[in-house]
């Protein structure tokens, strides 16, 4: 017996790990880890899409991105508490984040840079997203499990509404047409790349999936969406940017290209088109929001005294 | 819910409720009728609406641009939700001010006058258009505006023209709300520390000579009153300052009274269509997608 025979055995009945139960030191900081990156990833995330916010072409389009990026603002939310249920501080692991000493998905360092991007983002990043974070929903980590459930259900919708957005954009002029291609053309890779490097380059695997925090390795994941996202890209009318893509009746999957992993490591480690502005807008906001706290804090304070 | 079976409760169908736009969403409003009552003059309503349908519309933008820079994330969601609240009800109110002229295509009209019009079209107060310095601004021009919309509202819901009592009704729910939020924001700067304190101050003392437009009768509302359809701006003044007066006082701040109201017409009220340099920046960026591509769906 370990000394975390509860646990070890709650791992190998595929039941839940709960905050007050005994575990892992090792295990505690992974799942704090892979939450806050995850948190950090639907605030960063807002970014990307929020830009268009103001610059919708119809108040309907202007109503759907509002409330989906207000939806990620409360995704982030429920992940920050997810990860205080293990003892981490919000405050801390903002400072984390805008310190650049925690990470956020690298898809949100790539620029937007026109409407059909947000519909290319609903379609493949939130797309992608679904594959990674539906067998999130089985995660031996209770609050994260739960959590994810409800995400899920949200970025299901949200990617239904970005790939409605391509379809009538498609049916529209020739110019929104090349829009929505070139916008294809330009998140593809990146999309795959979400799933992380390849598994032979993937150390944290075994553990992660050994724990049940993972449950499937990311080229089984890449596979999924790229089967899933092929005739989706057929029915809509957009080519996607992969000449080795082609259907192999022996594998029953899609064929496809290698992504650029030097380019994921690059955009990674701080070399994206928009890393430092992504971050330095969330520092900006921390910054200048200082003072606002600071006064709630000492209004409630008071209010405490008073309460005395 | 069905926690171990995944895909299974990714695709529950009993819960629509939770939806923003729900697979089962329908039109709050499809069962009031939409024809103009006989005596009330179209142009005239048409207008009114505009009016109120710009100052949301606007406002909603100011709000939009916080999104991603609040201070807090609960003030992220609470502030894209306000945003959410007032962009729905400036759509159907340009939609009811598309009927009221006479527009033929119901189906794109709140998209014809948010971005097919010019400056000098908008019926905005000016208020609405200014943008935030800071935090204090922010919440205090909120607290202004949907102190004044509340009000306005409570009244409009039982206005004889059925859509806009609808609209209204639906409104004042959500800008009891929208005005509690704010509130509290002033209350807690203006109580909170020397800092907050002194730039609550200087936002609300910024802002209350403003207000004068919102208690400016245009004589579109004069008739419209007289007709049962509209409310008379300068009615709802004695529920404002006692509004104003009671948050003044929880947040410490000296009470500053509104400014004298601006006249209706020609000396540069946005009801008439006058406007500052912010409104033409923020039609700039708000249409500058839709006007890129002429003849584009979305």
């Amino acid at each position: 017996m370990t000394d975390f025979a509860l646990f070890d055995q709650a791992i190998a009945r595929d039941q839940r790990i709960e905050p007050a139960d005994e575990m892992p030191e090792r295990y505690r900081s992974t799942m704090i880890r892979q939450i806050a990156q995850h948190a950090h990833s639907e605030i960063i995330g807002m970014q990307p899409e929020g830009e268009w916010i103001t610059r919708a072409p119809t108040l309907r389009r202007k109503a759907i991105l509002l409330a989906k990026v207000q939806d990620e603002a409360g995704h982030g939310l429920y992940l920050y508490s997810a990860a205080e249920t293990l003892g981490a501080d919000r405050g801390d692991l903002t400072q984390r984040l805008i310190e650049g000493r925690q990470k956020y998905s690298s898809i949100f360092n790539y620029p937007t840079l026109s409407f059909a991007d947000v519909g290319v983002i609903g379609w493949l990043v939130d797309g992608a997203a679904i594959c990674n974070q539906v067998p999130l929903c089985r995660s031996s980590y209770g609050p994260y499990a739960r959590a994810m459930i409800r995400i899920c259900k949200e970025e299901s919708f949200h990617q239904r509404q970005g790939y409605e957005l391509l379809l009538t954009m498609m049916s529209g002029t020739a110019a929104q047409r090349d829009m929505v291609q070139d916008a294809v053309d330009r998140w593809w890779w990146p999309s795959l790349m979400m799933f992380g490097p390849p598994d032979a380059d993937s150390p944290n695997t075994a553990q992660s999936m050994a724990w049940k925090i993972k449950r499937h390795t990311n080229d089984e994941l890449r596979q999924r969406f790229v089967d899933m996202s092929v005739p989706q890209a057929a029915e809509l009318g957009v080519t996607l940017p992969d000449p080795e893509l082609a259907w192999n009746a022996s594998r029953d999957h899609y064929d496809f290209g290698q992504p650029d992993w030097d380019e994921l490591r690059r955009v990674i480690s701080g070399g994206g088109a928009m890393n430092e502005q992504r971050i330095a807008r969330r520092r900006q906001a921390d910054t200048d929001g200082a003072w606002v706290r600071e006064a709630a804090a000492a209004h409630a304070a008071k209010n405490l005294e008073v309460a005395r | 819910m069905a926690f171990d079976d995944a895909y299974s409760a990714l695709t529950d169908h009993d819960d629509d409720a939770r939806w923003a736009y729900g697979t089962g969403f329908s039109d709050p409003l499809a069962s009031v009728p939409s024809s103009v009552p006989a005596d009330v003059d179209g142009a005239d309503l048409s207008l009114y609406c505009l009016m109120l349908g710009d100052d949301a519309l606007i406002l909603s933008h100011r709000l939009q641009e916080w999104v991603t820079r609040a201070p807090e994330l609960e003030d992220e969601l609470a502030l894209a939700n306000i945003a959410l609240d007032l962009l729905g009800q400036a759509r159907l109110l340009l939609s009811r001010a598309g009927v009221a002229s006479g527009a033929s295509s119901l189906a794109a009209v709140e998209d014809v006058l948010a971005f097919g019009r010019d400056a000098a079209e908008f019926r905005n107060v000016r208020l609405a258009e200014r943008s935030d310095a800071d935090f204090a601004c922010l919440v205090g021009r909120l607290l202004v505006m949907v102190t004044w919309r509340l009000a306005a509202f409570d009244r409009l819901a039982s206005s004889r023209d059925p859509m806009l009592a609808a609209i209204a009704a639906k409104g004042v729910k959500e800008l009891t709300y929208h005005r509690d939020y704010a509130a509290q924001w002033v209350v807690r700067l203006g109580d909170g520390t020397a800092l907050s304190h002194s730039r609550m101050a200087a936002a609300m003392a910024e802002l209350l000579p403003l207000t004068g437009e919102l208690f400016a009768t245009h004589p579109v509302e004069a008739r419209l009153a007289v007709a049962g359809v509209a409310v008379e701006p300068v009615s709802l003044r004695a529920e404002f300052d006692g509004v104003m007066a009671q948050v003044l006082e929880a947040a410490t701040l000296d009470p500053v009274l509104p400014g004298p109201p601006v006249a209706a017409s020609g000396e540069g009220a946005g009801r008439d269509g006058v406007h500052g340099p912010e409104l033409d920046e923020i039609l700039r960026e708000m249409q500058s997608v839709a006007r890129a591509v002429p003849g584009g769906v979305w």
